[in-house]
């Protein structure tokens, strides 16, 4: 069994349990094993792309050296999480002025110079499961089913930094939806943003970026539409006016390994 | 116009403003556009003249939601984002210049909204 140190972030412990423990039990069926690092704090939420900010970088680069220290890739399923990790560790790698005055601050007992390979979950089910062999464990497949994948913003972009798949015409989740057995659903929208954060001070914006989100979908003739972000899935499902179904992917990646009974215990 | 500002935000963003050909690619693709008085090829523009205290004072730089679309599809790499992110430090940054007070928290909250939601307007309207 491989092990990878598992960085859930805050919302999966709150209000997005159902992406984590999903996630956690379907790694278990596909004979990975994830291990939370001790005292991981939030990410923040949102990376900063400011040259002079260093204290709203320090958590992430925390996470990222526990899994440095324990010798293993680090794992991420939140969207906004993998966004923050991955551009934080790029910044430590790329901009030696921000990675001596962390490492200034930090004090840790060997400095982080960007040591740690980060992965989303889909790139684990992707690059190290494989989606051939993941779609040799489904016992339920999601057969006629026609499955939207929402990336959303944070997923793919920055692009150059989070070097995850084609930031226009991506596939790492529509090869997901086929290794499960469903029919993926491409659509216009599948990769602008839902309105994120806008929904705390303007319902307004984050109605219509959902809805269009959620419009373009269904045009397309999607049963449902999948995300990783805890975020996108609330304002898809409480801001666009939309009745199409809204779902984490870990959840049909579950139902598809025959887990999500236990999973819910 | 105030030169130590403009120094400010080319250092803090680390963007090099004479590289847009002025297309408007950014602004075409932001979700925000409709929302905002100045859009991001007019942030470049303007961070290039040095009037950052008009950009400062308006509401656009609460506007831009940080999906790097711009960042993506700007032909010159020029990465507007990172302008408007660091002239809405400069501003919130300023003493009394939260864009929000933790006492109003409570009342946003429902049932179902993410910590993340949260946790990302800290990072964004409050220093
Ligand atoms: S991105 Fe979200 S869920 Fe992840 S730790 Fe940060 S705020 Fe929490
Ligand atoms: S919540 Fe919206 S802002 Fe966040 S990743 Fe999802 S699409 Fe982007
Ligand atoms: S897309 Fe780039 S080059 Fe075009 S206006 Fe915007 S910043 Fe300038
Ligand atoms: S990052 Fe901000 S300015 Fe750029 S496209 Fe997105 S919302 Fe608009």
């Amino acid at each position: 069994m491989e092990t990878f140190t598992y960085y859930p972030g805050c919302t999966l412990r709150t209000k997005a349990k159902d992406l984590d423990t999903y996630a956690r039990f379907s790694a278990e069926a596909l004979g990975i094993s994830l291990e939370e690092p001790a005292d991981w704090q939030c990410c923040g939420g949102a990376y900063t792309t400011a040259k002079d900010e260093i204290a709203t970088k320090l958590s992430a680069v925390r996470t990222l050296n526990s899994a440095k220290v324990s010798n293993r890739p680090l794992i991420t399923v939140c969207s906004a999480c993998h966004n923050v990790i991955k551009q934080t560790n790029y910044d430590i790698l790329h901009d030696e002025e921000v990675a001596s005055k962390v490492n200034n601050y930090l004090k840790l007992d060997e400095p982080y110079n960007g040591e740690t390979t980060v992965y989303h979950y889909l790139e684990m089910l992707r690059d190290v499961v494989g989606f051939d062999n993941l779609a040799q464990k489904v016992v339920n497949p999601f057969k006629g089913k026609k499955i939207a994948a929402y990336y959303g913003c944070l997923l793919l972009r920055p692009s150059k930094t989070l070097a995850m798949d084609d930031p226009e015409n991506p596939s790492i989740m529509e090869d997901f939806i086929k290794a499960i057995g469903g029919t993926p659903v491409i659509y216009a929208q599948r990769n602008e943003c839902c309105g994120g954060y806008i929904t705390l001070e303007d319902k307004d914006q984050a109605a219509k970026r959902s809805g269009a989100v959620m419009s373009s979908a269904a045009d397309q003739g999607a049963d449902m539409i999948i995300t990783a972000c805890p975020l996108c899935l609330y304002n898809l499902k409480k801001n666009s006016g939309s009745e199409l179904p809204v779902y984490y992917f870990t959840e049909l990646l579950a139902e598809a390994l025959g887990v999500k009974e236990e999973s819910n215990e | 116009m105030n030169k130590n500002l403009k120094e400010q935000v080319l250092r803090a963003s680390g963007v090099n403003v004479l590289k847009c050909m002025r297309c408007g690619k950014c602004s075409g693709t932001c979700p925000s556009y409709d929302e905002m008085e100045y859009h991001p090829h007019q942030f470049v523009y303007m961070v290039e003249r040095g009037d950052i205290e008009t950009l400062m004072n308006s509401k656009s730089i609460y506007k831009c939601l940080t999906c790097f679309a711009c960042v993506d599809r700007c032909p010159r790499n020029v990465e507007p984002a990172k302008v408007v992110e660091a002239v809405r430090l400069a501003a919130v940054r300023q003493q009394g210049n939260n864009h929000m007070n933790p006492n109003q928290i409570p009342e946003m909250l429902d049932d179902d909204l993410p910590q993340q939601a949260i946790v990302t307007a800290f990072r964004k309207y409050i220093k």
